[in-house]
């Protein structure tokens, strides 16, 4: 057991390096999809529920499991299904048909 | 053979959330950032749903289905409504660590309390009060959003208040301590829950103190605990994809709340325990003062003579979905060859890049949303600042007021304009509470009234006084 605390909180400390490095490069436009796809990525809570919903348990254990599935997976369709219905609408100048094509990088 | 099959399935699915944060640095790419990310829960997802030890597949197939019912329509929620579905969601995400958690824990004491060592029990803990708190904490800030009727929408205090909230999480914490120590005792089962009560009971008092007008910050915040009690349970099921993706979410939440923090100019603990937004009681009464009011006919004249005109959207354009309307006086402008720019502070609305998705919404290009630094160096060349529905990321006190709660945060100089257009509902202070200088400056006229209907007006005379030509 003592073996696994190091690796693991290895992955930790560099994933966000990696999370802080790649988050600040996002556009300041995008925050709230942003956070509509954090949050159906941390979804992923989904695993540690089907382990627990599907496997070899009391009752009362699986239904912990089956309520955390139920609310991991509402979080990851809607994350997911609303980050795009709001990244569709992100339109340059240039996609809307305006005639100035000089603007279509980020503003100034 | 199958542990490889899974890891390398877990490790394809951390590199492809990486890709997808990673292609959000601009609008252009972004959508492939959700592709990436659905294919990497999709892989996480088989990959666990095929280990040998997942027996009972009707039971998953059931709550996925169920995920699906409630989760299609929570994500056909209106824009205006997203700040309330982000919170929400953040307290599925808390719910769904603080239940796996709670189930580990009576599993690993029935079936092999060896394997609850120190590590993996704090680990347990960390992952059960943060889940808990932000499964309370979550709804409240959701409640406070949606303004259900008995969430209080004003800041709640009382005496003691940090003091009783510190004592309450030294007392969850003591009891953690003593569980990490004795996992197995006979008293340990029934200590538990108590964590639980605790956690959930300081998520409610961590949030009734905290007011509207700081709910981006605490919504990061709470985005970034609902990333990191997803990392605790990596911890506690030894499983790197969870630790990779939760601390993206909490990195990513930090971040945010940073970025809100300084655009408030205020610190972590500020916003967290200084029970900003209260009515100030220090008014200096007696003083009258005259607002100068407009017609949408007269601010009609002003517009069509403009060069440049900036719009600053702040809660108010939200509430009255007023983004509609702002597009059609967009159009008019443009069609003047008036250039039109949106003003956006960072903590315009109630969560972070709310305006910008509105105004998305509305089919504003966003090539027109200019970030708050970049707008303020051509304030002093705008004819017209048009403040719809903004309050205090307007408010000069800011910069020359002292004893206001606001001073020193960076505002949008919207006063240095030419001509100052203020939109406002009612005549009441704004969600922070605070008389705005603005709308008292020599340049500033009020143009009162719901913003749809105000915007509509202009609309209207813009278009009829362009047939003329």
């Amino acid at each position: 057991m003592a073996n696994d605390f190091w690796p693991t909180v290895y992955v930790f400390v560099l994933a966000s390096f990696i999370g802080l490095g790649v988050i600040r490069r996002v556009s300041r436009l995008l925050h709230t999809p942003l956070m509509s796809l954090t949050n159906a990525i941390s979804a992923i809570a989904v695993v540690g529920a089907i382990l627990v919903v599907g496997g070899d348990y009391p009752l009362r254990i699986r239904v912990l499991g089956a309520i955390a599935l139920f609310a991991s997976m509402t979080n990851i369709v809607s994350g997911f299904l609303i980050t795009d219905r709001m990244l569709k609408m992100f339109k340059s100048d240039e996609k809307r048909g305006g005639a100035n094509p000089d603007a279509a990088r980020s503003p100034r | 053979m199958m542990y490889g099959v899974s890891q390398l399935g877990y490790l394809v699915a951390s590199a492809l959330f990486v890709f997808a944060l990673h292609w959000m640095n601009t609008p252009a790419t972004a959508r492939r950032g959700v592709y990436a990310g659905v294919a990497g829960t999709a892989i996480a997802v088989i990959v666990t749903w095929a280990e040998p030890s997942v027996i009972h597949h009707v039971w998953i197939v059931l709550a996925i289905v169920a995920g699906f019912a409630v989760g299609v329509p929570l994500s056909k929620v209106p824009l205006t409504a997203v700040p309330q579905r982000t919170a929400l969601s953040h307290a599925f995400g808390g719910a769904a660590a603080g239940l796996v958690g709670t189930a580990e824990y009576y599993l690993r004491l029935a079936e092999g309390p060896a394997t609850l060592t120190p590590f993996r029990m704090s680990a347990l803990i960390a992952e059960i009060i943060l889940g808990y708190l932000t499964l309370t904490g979550s709804l409240m800030a959701a409640g406070k959003l949606q303004e259900v009727r008995w969430v209080p929408q004003r800041p709640v205090t009382y005496p003691f208040q940090n003091a009783s909230n510190f004592l309450l999480l030294g007392v969850a914490l003591a009891l953690a301590a003593a569980l990490t120590m004795h996992p197995d005792a006979a008293w340990a089962p029934k200590l538990f829950p108590v964590i639980i009560v605790l956690a959930l009971l300081f998520g409610v008092l961590l949030i009734i103190p905290i007011g509207g007008a700081d709910m981006p910050t605490v919504i990061a915040i709470l985005n970034s605990y609902a990333g990191l009690s997803a990392v605790a349970m990596g911890f506690v099921l030894d499983n790197k994809l969870l630790i990779t993706a939760g601390a993206l979410d909490g990195s990513s939440g930090l971040i945010l709340a940073i970025i809100m923090c300084k655009a408030m100019n205020r610190s972590f603990a500020n916003v967290l325990f200084g029970a900003f937004g209260q009515i100030q009681k220090t008014q200096a009464a007696g003083e009258a003062r005259v607002y100068k009011s407009e017609t949408a006919e007269g601010a009609a004249q002003v517009l069509e003579q403009a060069s440049l005109v900036v719009i600053i959207p702040g809660y108010g354009m939200a509430v009255a979905q007023a983004q509609h309307k702002v597009r059609e006086l967009y159009d008019q402008l443009k069609k003047r060859g008036i250039t039109v720019k949106f003003a956006i502070h960072p903590v315009a609305g109630r969560m972070p890049g709310h305006m910008n998705v509105l105004l998305a919404e509305a089919d504003i290009p966003y090539t027109d949303l200019a970030e708050m630094d970049d707008i303020n160096h051509d304030m002093p060349q705008c004819d017209v600042a048009l403040v719809v529905g903004a309050n205090d990321v307007v408010n000069p006190a800011a910069r020359s007021d002292k004893t206001s709660p606001i001073y020193g945060m960076p505002i949008i100089d919207a006063d240095k304009a030419r001509t100052v257009f203020a939109i406002k509902r009612s005549k009441n202070p704004g969600f922070a509470g605070i008389d705005n200088e603005l709308y008292f400056g020599d340049r500033t006229w009020m143009l009162f009234g719901d913003a749809k209907n105000v915007i509509g007006e202009l609309v209207k005379e813009l278009a009829a006084g362009s047939g003329m030509h």
